[in-house]
């Protein structure tokens, strides 16, 4: 009970607050605007900002999708063969390490300005690759050492180490990866939505844009709430993965 | 080098080590080892930690690649392990963890799980086939590890310090365990432990390893037909027994020797 209880009270506390500080010292609401008008504005402009929430998630979630492919695919690729991981480490180290900002222009061309959505895709996906690579990877090789003594002991091919040992103790460090880059996605798919401009996509990251050009600071902030609300479904989301794929007791 | 059968004798030979070495990066060598371990014999090996038993299993395993001498391994047959602590996987449940081996060497399924509830009846788990380690106590789930090292049936069987984790009345009842299991098929066991007692009691010969080299230094026969009865601990030729392997043990460890 108190659990839901007292973050809303301190919630309601704080809202009131500023509200009130807002009101009796006459602060021009384009700088900041009372709750109640943020409150308005997200009745008011519902239709556009759930369309456009609607749409970064999508792309968030495309972007997850191509990142848990490529990335977790690839370290499971590479798991099979330590030439290729030290092949392919530094490679992916260097796109972990380099700003998405700075390769957005070029994805940018490569999608052409009428696909905007892609480039946005193809950024998000970018930035959540590493986590899930690096998550599956280390989890690939976290599995006891006595039970692979035991795999050589019993003359396990590689498929079968894979396969029994190595993917099962390779999920809580998978899971862990998924968290993060889920998280990461969100982020990859608003900078990168800030980067193409102008209108080229409809999400989040648009509504803040425009709203922020033409001083309405109201629907900026409730873009905002928005954004903050798509962050904890999607983290919520992941929870309960996590939780219905580790029921089974799997750490013990 | 005391050993109750010559190596030439290949048909009763289990596995032997001839002037086996094994170096690790950063570390003086250890060894040589010299063993010979016959068919249907249980030999344990005493020494101090850091003396190199796990390495010596390990070796008998072929689970270590010597550096010098050479393994011979009676062929044919499969070798069972079984680890310090349980080393079960825990996302299986009991039977699945016990099948591992058979689904390996590529037995059917409904074979291996038979084979695999049969062992697990052995060892008294035969209504936990469905539990998963995490629910099972340390003692029970030293149960399942041994289930697993013996559903191949094999004629060597690797210990490396199984019981020392657990409290001494289960332990006591894992060793009279171990007994039945080795009267029932006579698999040669090889038993790692740091306990002079319980060596004398399992064992039919006694391997004190030097603390350093974890060189043999000292291959002590223990008298009396296997397996013993409980009460043979209070006979004076297991007294006798290990007040020697206590005497070899403590020479091999003092380092003013």
């Amino acid at each position: 009970m108190s659990r839901f209880l007292a973050p809303l009270i301190l919630i309601a506390l704080l809202l009131a607050g500023w509200e009130l500080l807002v009101r009796t010292l006459g602060v021009p609401t384009y700088v900041l605007p009372p709750p109640s008008a943020i409150g308005l504005a997200l009745i008011d402009r519902a239709p556009v900002l759930a369309g456009s929430a609607l749409q970064t998630f999508w792309m968030a979630l495309q972007a997850l999708a191509v990142a848990v492919v490529l990335g977790g695919g690839l370290a499971v690729a590479i798991s099979l063969s330590p030439i290729a991981e030290q092949a392919v480490r530094p490679l992916a180290v260097t796109l972990q390490v380099t700003p998405i900002v700075a390769i957005a222009p070029l994805v940018l061309i490569w999608a052409g300005l009428d696909n905007a959505d892609r480039a946005v895709v193809a950024l998000a996906a970018a930035v959540a690759f590493y986590p899930l690579f690096s998550g599956v990877l280390s989890g690939l090789k976290s599995a006891d050492p006595d039970l692979e003594r035991l795999f050589d002991l019993y003359g396990a091919n590689r498929i079968q180490r894979l396969l029994r040992l190595r993917l099962p103790a390779a999920l809580p460090a998978s899971l862990e990866g998924l968290r993060v880059a889920t998280g990461l996605a969100v982020i990859g798919a608003v900078v990168a939505e800030f980067v193409s401009g102008s209108g080229a996509t409809q999400g989040l990251a648009w509504r803040l844009l425009e709203a922020g050009n033409r001083l309405r600071t109201a629907e900026l902030l409730a873009a905002l709430v928005c954004l903050a609300g798509l962050g904890l479904a999607l983290n919520a989301g992941v929870e309960a993965f996590e939780r219905a794929v580790l029921r089974h007791g799997h750490r013990r | 080098m005391a050993s109750p059968l010559p190596a030439s004798h290949g048909s009763d030979l289990a596995v032997s080590l001839t002037g086996v070495t094994v170096s690790f990066r950063g570390r003086p060598p250890l060894g040589p080892y010299d063993l010979t371990v016959a068919r249907g014999e249980i030999v344990a090996v005493v020494g101090a930690s850091g003396a190199g038993k796990s390495t010596l299993l390990r070796l008998l395993a072929g689970l270590e690649t010597p550096s010098g001498g050479s393994v011979v391994r009676a062929s044919g047959g499969t070798t069972g392990f079984v680890f310090q602590s349980p080393t079960l996987m825990p996302w299986a449940d009991a039977l699945t963890n016990v099948t591992l081996p058979l689904d390996i060497a590529g037995v059917p399924r409904t074979e291996a799980r038979r084979r695999a509830s049969t062992a697990l009846q052995a060892v008294g788990l035969g209504d936990r086939l469905t539990a998963r380690p995490g629910q099972l106590s340390g003692g029970m789930a030293m149960r399942v590890s041994l289930a697993r090292a013996l559903v191949t049936d094999p004629d060597l069987l690797l210990l490396d310090e199984p019981f020392a984790a657990l409290d001494s009345i289960t332990r006591r009842t894992l060793i009279e365990d171990l007994h039945r299991l080795w009267t029932a098929r006579h698999p040669a066991m090889v038993f790692v432990t740091h306990d002079v007692e319980e060596a004398v009691y399992l064992a039919g010969r006694i391997v004190v390893l030097d603390s350093r080299t974890g060189r043999p230094v000292a291959d002590i026969p223990s008298p009396g037909p296997l397996p013993r009865p409980d009460r043979w601990r209070a006979d004076p030729a297991y007294r006798e027994a290990v007040e020697a392997v206590a005497a070899a043990l403590a020479s091999a460890m003092d380092p003013a020797r």
